[in-house]
């Protein structure tokens, strides 16, 4: 959770640039998408997960302690972001870390008592590993028209009565909107599943300009 | 630029014995993969390599007719210009010598060309007398798709945008004329030993 | 591995381009020079990575280079030549 003196508020999909600098003038550079809901407020919070060979991620997650100092840009992004005039039925899919994002999304359309349909597809390794999961089972609870469909790739509970393997074209054919309600639909996290999923709604005849996309590269981190 | 991030260090920025690093770089172990674009996948049915331009006669090489080239195998630090370098690099490959064998070439200057139009302009004089190969092994393996397989050329007195990756053949050209990173502000020559980074250097 | 799994889009240049351009073109629409498609910035695919010689912004539909970005020595170098237009929303652009 950052305070940053002087923010200008964001809308939700955003993201920030975080640079940090070493004695000896060495740098590094990361984005984060802003997983808070856009407030009139000066503070904003990052989700970062921890990659064990990363250069950016260890250090933010374990050195970073409450008063220091960040160094960032931002808000930066007008295309990957959801505004409640936009309006819906919202198809949201993540993968991971992907879920960052559109959690902002959710939150900004939760906190407007939101009552635009909206499906949430969330790819994670195993219900252990899936972010926000009990704020998800809430607002997912909450009779606003917001669906939580979670899959599970890699190890699922025993009582699992859930969706397991990768998103996949026959998935989304069953979770998505039928391309005739135009939905709006925003996909995040690891790139070869960000490609994937686009190419999936493309060739189930959603409106490729009505998909959305924001890689996070290979692993998703 | 005086803000300094409380603790932190970065990856480990190696330096190696006095003399053997160019100015300006740190050791990495790893060997990461950079690219200007997707993975070019030309089987190898279908792969050759050229020697085209200003020649006395074009050549041309199947894969097959490729490996049965002599090779050599080499050990070589390699500089990238973003600052990391890698000690003791260990390929195997054609030199370029023995590609030119053939033909007399008859222009200075050579513009690399790769799939994926890729493209790095060298003097011919930094493609002979021992300096460069067109490698297809790397530490014993087969040089992997992602760092340039099937082949790549490979310069390592030169900083390491000239070791074309998925290289296809070599342009004799009397001009030297900037390929795909020069004309984006790299330098024409590239020596890592002069900084020669940019285009300004 | 290929790199198309590495791959980033628009959105990861966003940061930078916002400081050349004094607004987001991450959602400006352009042209691409080689195939004509038209389309988002954010949309397209992205080759950058912090130990690579500059990022290179790449037509989605042929893979066509659009835009390259290089920096060193103070200076920033923006190629955009691969783009016919590029629409920029004008209310959005200037101060904030």
């Amino acid at each position: 959770m950052l305070t940053v003196p002087g923010w200008p508020g964001h809308r939700a999909g955003q993201h920030v640039d975080v640079r940090l600098t070493a004695e000896d003038g060495y740098q590094a550079q990361r984005s984060y998408s802003i997983a808070s809901a856009p407030a009139a407020s000066n503070q904003l919070t990052l989700t970062v997960e921890r990659l064990d060979d990363g250069e950016v991620s260890p250090y933010l997650t374990e050195e970073l302690r409450a008063g220091d100092q960040l160094e960032l840009r931002g808000p930066i992004g007008g295309y990957f972001v959801w505004d409640l005039e936009m309006g819906g039925p919202l198809l949201l899919v993540a993968g991971g870390s992907g879920i960052c994002p559109l959690m902002a999304m959710l939150r900004r359309r939760a906190g407007a008592g939101g009552s635009v349909l909206t499906r949430l597809l969330y790819s994670s390794r195993s219900w252990e590993d899936i972010i926000y999961r009990e704020e998800l089972a809430q607002i997912g609870a909450a009779g606003t028209g917001l669906q939580v469909i979670h899959t599970l790739t890699r190890a699922v509970p025993p009582d699992w009565r859930g969706r397991a393997g990768r998103i996949d074209r026959k998935m989304l054919a069953d979770v998505a909107w039928p391309p005739t309600d135009h939905p709006l639909m925003y996909v995040c996290g690891p790139t070869p599943l960000v490609e994937s999923v686009a190419d999936a709604l493309v060739s189930l005849g959603h409106d490729s300009e009505r998909v959305k996309t924001e890689r996070f590269g290979p692993t998703g981190g | 630029m005086s803000f300094v991030s409380r603790g932190f260090r970065g990856r480990p920025r190696d330096q190696a014995e006095a003399g053997r690093l160019p100015p300006g770089q740190h050791v990495v172990q790893d060997f990461p993969v950079l690219s200007a674009g997707p993975t070019p996948r030309t089987p190898l049915s279908e792969w050759t390599f050229s020697i085209t331009g200003a020649v006395d006669q074009l050549k041309n090489w199947t894969w097959e007719e490729f490996q049965a080239l002599p090779t050599e195998r080499i050990t070589r630090d390699i500089h990238c210009v973003t600052k990391w370098s890698k000690l003791d690099t260990h390929w195997e490959g054609v030199s370029v010598d023995t590609l030119l064998q053939e033909v007399q070439p008859r222009a200075g200057y050579v513009m690399a060309f790769s799939d994926g139009d890729y493209t790095t302009n060298l003097a011919l004089d930094d493609l002979t007398g021992g300096k460069a190969w067109v490698a297809f092994s790397f530490a014993g393996e087969p040089l992997a798709p992602e760092h340039g397989g099937p082949a790549r050329l490979l310069v390592p007195h030169l900083y390491f945008w000239k070791s074309a990756k998925w290289v296809r053949g070599l342009q004799l050209v009397t001009a030297d004329s900037p390929g795909f990173w020069e004309t984006y502000g790299y330098n024409m020559h590239g020596d890592p030993w002069r900084e020669q980074r940019y285009s300004g250097d | 591995m290929d790199n198309r799994q590495m791959r980033l889009d628009g959105n990861a240049l966003g940061g930078l381009l916002r400081e050349l351009f004094a607004a987001d073109v991450t959602a400006a629409r352009g042209a691409c020079a080689g195939c004509g498609a038209v389309g988002a910035l954010g949309a397209q695919h992205l080759y950058m990575h912090p130990l690579a010689p500059g990022a290179v912004l790449r037509c989605r539909g042929c893979d066509s280079v659009l835009m390259v970005v290089v920096r060193g020595e103070g200076r920033i170098r923006l190629a955009v030549q691969g783009m016919a237009w590029l629409d920029i929303d004008d209310r959005t652009s200037g101060l904030d």
